[in-house]
């Protein structure tokens, strides 16, 4: 029965994990998908250069992004200095910092889901929308909008699994705190440091595993219901 | 009385000609006839505001839509467009399709009898057949209550028992509706079917064929 129920630190753990992938996932598709529809639509000055540096958390060693973001927002960092001097508040090592870390490593996959069903958006239809009255503010609420929904709950799954799984650039950014930055993984790695730590790892990997398959399949369930609806079929 | 003046001048992607029209039309059905490749659908797009000339005006009942200094957004410009093939929108149904672009506390009830749609309203566009996405389409237009409708080959996309479908809706609407259409399309019957003043259209020229 053991097996069946969470401790305190084990909950704090997993309500800690999934607050911090939740507010990197919410925080960051809004300008993902700003990014996405950005490089699919409009004209970008040094397209390429955009282009890499968003992808380029995906192939960079999670540690030296980190580290990277030590360098910009810890105390010495050349906007963290700046911002610790002129307020007193200092990003990282604190939730936050987890939040940004994480947001981070997601960015560049939210981005790729967004704007695949950007790229998928037939311009004729919008150019009927504007004939017949619609502003391109509207024709983006009404048109576009709704019919990348498919993708922008993609772009939500892939954020959150990816940000529920983060690691590396959270360990060095955000450091290991209990309560504070001590996500699910960290605490797994925490666990296998101790001579003892193998249930506490083995029960922290199953909780891990749980909450991700459930966020999956409820993502699934979403995204084929969106799907239905958007289909063109009647109901 | 409506009255589109059309002057322009607009280069055709893969065209060994450019689009040089040069006329007006007014009430009731005026059809433009010529080949495929020879820019009425460029010609359409132009007057709409999805494309623009090199040079010329375009005005509306007096209003200019192009011009010196002049270049209204498609949404600005009074028209209703019926293209070649529907472009329903996917997620809407047929009656959120037909009031897209129809002024708030539009009446669909008279469009809806004249096309034949009542059977169709709660439908999505993907469980149509072409000439009744068609012919939604063309409600569409029409509940905009336009200056003037653009119908852009509407028939070619359909086959022949589709084309009877739609073409008697296309005759009552021109009949039944006080809104001016400009037809562009490759078929003299179907211009003649519908009882339009035609012009021809050839190598990007535009002549009065009357």
């Amino acid at each position: 029965m053991q097996w069946m129920t969470l401790t305190e630190a084990e909950w704090e753990v997993l309500f800690l994990s999934l607050r911090v992938a939740a507010t990197a996932t919410i925080i960051g598709l809004p300008i993902a998908f700003w990014a996405a529809w950005s490089l699919a639509r409009r004209r970008v000055p040094f397209r390429g250069l955009v282009k890499a540096i968003i992808q380029l958390p995906l192939v960079l060693p999670p540690v030296v992004v980190g580290y990277l973001l030590i360098v910009t927002f810890g105390r010495q960092g050349w906007i963290g200095g700046p911002l610790y001097q002129a307020t007193g508040i200092s990003i990282a090592f604190t939730t936050t910092a987890a939040v940004i870390a994480t947001g981070i490593v997601a960015f560049p996959l939210m981005v790729r889901a967004c704007r695949l069903s950007i790229e998928t958006l037939d311009p004729k239809l919008e150019a009927a929308a504007r004939v017949h009255g619609a502003s391109p503010t509207r024709v983006f609420w009404t048109l576009s909008a709704p019919l990348c929904l498919p993708g922008i709950l993609a772009a939500t799954t892939l954020g959150f699994a990816r940000g529920f799984g983060e690691f590396g650039a959270t360990l060095i950014f955000a450091a290991n705190i209990p309560g504070e930055t001590r996500t699910l993984p960290i605490a797994i790695y925490t666990a296998l440091q101790s001579p003892t730590g193998g249930e506490a790892a083995a029960r922290l990997v199953v909780i891990s595993v749980t909450a991700a398959v459930g966020a999956f399949l409820i993502s699934e369930w979403l995204e084929r219901r969106t799907r239905e609806r958007l289909s063109g079929e009647s109901r | 009385m409506t009255r589109l003046s059309v002057d322009i001048v607009r280069t055709l992607p893969g065209a060994r000609f450019r689009l040089r029209a040069s006329f007006a039309a007014g009430d009731g059905t005026t059809a433009i006839l010529g080949p495929s490749g020879a820019g009425k659908t460029m010609l359409l797009h132009v007057i709409a505001g999805l494309a623009r000339p090199e040079t010329g005006t375009i005005s509306l009942d007096g209003r200019a839509l192009y011009g010196p200094g002049v270049d209204l957004a498609p949404e600005v410009r009074d028209l209703g467009m019926v293209f070649q093939e529907p472009r329903l929108f996917p997620h809407l149904s047929v009656r959120a399709n037909m009031l897209y672009g129809a002024p708030k506390g539009s009446d669909p009830e008279a469009a809806i009898a004249l096309l034949g749609l009542g059977d169709l309203l709660r439908r999505r566009p993907a469980d149509l057949s072409g000439g009744e996405a068609q012919r939604v389409a063309i409600a569409r237009a029409l509940l905009r209550r336009p200056k003037m409708i653009l119908m852009d080959e509407p028939l070619s996309g359909l086959d022949p028992a589709r084309k009877g479908e739609v073409l008697p809706h296309l005759r009552s609407l021109s009949a039944a509706e006080a809104t001016p259409i400009l037809y562009v399309t490759h078929v003299a019957e179907e211009a003649a079917a519908l009882g339009a003043r035609i012009l021809t259209i050839d190598d990007g020229v535009i002549a009065d064929a009357a």
